[in-house]
């Protein structure tokens, strides 16, 4: 055979994997660039969301708030359960609190449907998991997700305790029956999201899109979003007041959406 | 040393193009799902991960158990294992290969891939796991060729092979325990949540790899002129004993956790994969079949006499290829995700594309082995000739 040839194919692969072990530890040396917020955009600590659940039921079987979300940010409706995508939706509150829930409990309760979404955890292990740091946690807790840099592993979907992440199987756009909204990105196929508390929206001082629906349907407390670092907000003010529950406080995700009971 | 590739009888080039065949199949079909998508797949919201993700992790035990050959022979100087050596390296490179493509086909933006390197993740495992398996890949490479070459020349390898022959060794243990860890540290998941996952793997790896060893011994054994020894195969023989047996034995104390301790959370798993959970039970009939032909293997192993017996040996082994493959493929996999964290139950089953994809990998990686395997064969025959 060649000498030479063979040479250089070895000089070539040696060369080649000592480039695919040399860019990630380079990578990992350089630090992560911040934005500096928009002006006229809020802003917050910690951000958190408290749902008032006996309100919330007063109107059962209302859908503003998740239609608002879906339109909003161009979720597709796939009828196929194994496909859907979802950012917020009704679960059974059974099965959202299943070790909360015995069977004496006021079925009022027990029986009906509770608003489940991204819990924006403080500990979230589907930033943990993410081989790309595609999803990450902001200074402000919310946590994101960069659609263009997911390699659509579903490690996330699988480390999620909440079922909150949604994978596209297939090319979303043919399913966003209510036309395009051209002002938010749609998604391509092959990758993970998920409720991001509107960041798009907060960056314009704007509360996010179920929020401010649902003041309008429901009336102002129903759903509370705000700043849960600060000691006064009207967030950590409802929360003191009433008892609220959060969705498998014992995995230590510290999920940051209340539901006041 | 390729070329001794391309001078082979009618049977090994029919072996080699029915193999390719069934790789281009393999290929034409993920072009589909690169098109449209993972939907083409049974894959679904609640049971993200099936069947790539459970080859993977099956071969990566098979992989991994090129240790059980490697390390009797390099480090307890076991002469015996002297021609089996390189069989067991080049699996291992046809392993992992094939483990690097079923992580390829399962990722829905593969064009994005090399994101793994360009944002590299420590706190990941999926991290990692990309990182050993491509070392092992590498170390199996370097550690094959040079032997490999250095045995053809009649001399002995270079000395500094040997720290790479000796890194080797924990490589192979941390292949699988990485890949344990993929699954063991989600609080989501309580069915994976188990310390005994990695040694549980590394049991079942060390019995799945060699039976088929053993297999692929008795295979050029008959249509070559290539022999690894009567010693050699009863050795292998024996670690598939110990290793089996390990495994039944992790098996039943995962059991008796889970079940004796009665946490709902824990029991429910087992209780889809062994008896059906509101009346879905996909699993259920090869979760038993795994399990009757694993004890019935063990039984058969532990007399000698049958174990010796070649004729009888390799039945025995392909029941334990079949029976490990079943329970840490889907068993394993499918079964954590079912009950959902929301409680739901909704089954999987592959479909006929995500088989036609799973056989053209496989079909790929014995592609790579066959030609491995002819030129080990031939320069063999050279030597002795």
């Amino acid at each position: 055979m060649d000498q030479t040839r063979r040479g250089f194919l070895k000089a070539a692969g040696c060369a080649a994997i000592g480039a695919g072990l040399a860019l990630p530890i380079g990578r990992a040396v350089a630090g992560a660039v911040v934005a500096d917020p928009l002006p006229g955009g809020l802003t917050a600590k910690r951000w958190a969301m408290a749902l008032n659940v006996r309100k919330c039921l007063q109107r059962d079987g209302c859908r503003a708030c998740i239609d608002a979300c879906h339109v909003e940010h161009n979720v597709p409706s796939i009828a196929d359960v194994k496909r859907e995508i979802k950012w917020v939706w009704k679960e059974p509150f059974k099965d959202t609190f299943q070790t909360e829930v015995h069977q004496h409990m006021d079925s009022a309760l027990s029986e009906k449907n509770v608003l489940v979404l991204c819990n924006h955890c403080d500990n979230p292990p589907c930033v943990r998991v993410c081989p790309t740091k595609a999803t990450w946690k902001r200074p402000d807790g919310i946590v994101m997700m960069d659609e263009h840099r997911c390699i659509g592993c579903r490690y996330c979907i699988v480390a999620c305790p909440y079922g909150s992440r949604s994978f596209n199987w297939q090319d979303p756009r043919p399913f966003i029956t209510t036309g395009i909204r051209v002002e938010y990105p749609t998604r391509t196929k092959g990758v993970v999201e998920k409720c991001t508390f509107c960041t798009e929206r907060l960056a314009k001082g704007l509360l996010p899109a179920c929020v401010e629906v649902c003041n309008k349907v429901a009336g102002r407390g129903t759903m509370i979003f705000g700043d849960a670092g600060e000691v006064n907000s009207e967030i950590v003010r409802a929360l003191r007041a009433g008892f609220s529950l959060r969705r498998k406080p014992a995995l230590g995700t510290e999920p940051q959406v209340y539901y006041i009971v | 040393m390729l070329e001794k590739a391309l001078h082979g009888s009618s049977r090994y080039w029919t072996l080699i193009i029915a193999l390719s065949i069934l790789a281009l199949v393999g290929v034409a079909v993920y072009l589909k799902q690169l098109t449209t998508g993972l939907v083409i797949t049974g894959l679904s919201r609640d049971v993200p991960w099936g069947f790539y993700i459970a080859q993977l992790t099956f071969l990566v035990g098979v992989a991994a158990s090129a240790v059980m050959v490697v390390l009797p022979y390099y480090l307890h100087d076991f002469k015996a294992f002297g021609r089996l050596t390189i069989l067991g390296e080049f699996l291992a490179i046809s392993a992992v290969t094939m483990c690097l493509l079923f992580v390829v086909v399962d990722i829905g933006q593969p064009y994005r891939m090399l994101n793994l390197f360009l944002h590299p993740s420590p706190s990941s495992l999926l991290f990692w796991d990309a990182m050993v398996l491509q070392g092992y890949l590498f170390l199996n490479i370097i550690i094959a060729y040079v032997t490999f070459t250095s045995e053809k020349k009649g001399v002995h390898p270079p000395s500094w092979i040997k720290p790479f022959i000796i890194l080797s060794i924990p490589w192979a243990i941390s292949i699988h325990t990485v890949t344990a860890f993929l699954y063991s540290g989600l609080g989501a998941r309580p069915f994976w949540l188990t310390a005994i996952l990695a040694p549980r793997f590394l049991a079942s790896a060390f019995a799945s790899g060699p039976s088929l060893l053993i297999i692929l011994c008795l295979i050029l054994r008959k249509f070559t002129k290539f022999d690894a020894g009567d010693e050699a195969i009863k050795k292998l023989s024996q670690i598939v004993t110990y290793a089996m047996a390990a495994n039944i034995f992790f098996v039943l104390v995962e059991l008796f956790t889970a079940l004796y301790s009665d946490i709902p959370e824990h029991k429910h798993h087992f209780e889809y994969l062994f008896f059906g959970l509101h009346g879905h039970n996909a699993l259920v009939p090869y979760m038993w079949t795994s399990q009757i032909l694993a004890v019935t293997a063990l039984v058969l192993l532990l007399f000698p006499k049958i174990r010796t017996n070649f004729t009888y040996l390799p039945v025995i082994c392909a029941g334990i290829i079949t029976a490990i493959w079943i329970e840490k493929g889907l068993g394993m996999v499918v079964t954590g995700f079912i009950p959902s964290p929301l409680n739901k139950v909704n089954e999987y089953a592959p479909t006929l594309p995500e088989g036609l994809i799973t056989i053209g990998i496989y079909a790929g990686g014995f592609l790579i082995l066959s030609v491995l395997y002819k030129i080990a064969v031939a320069v063999r025959e050279e030597l002795e000739a």
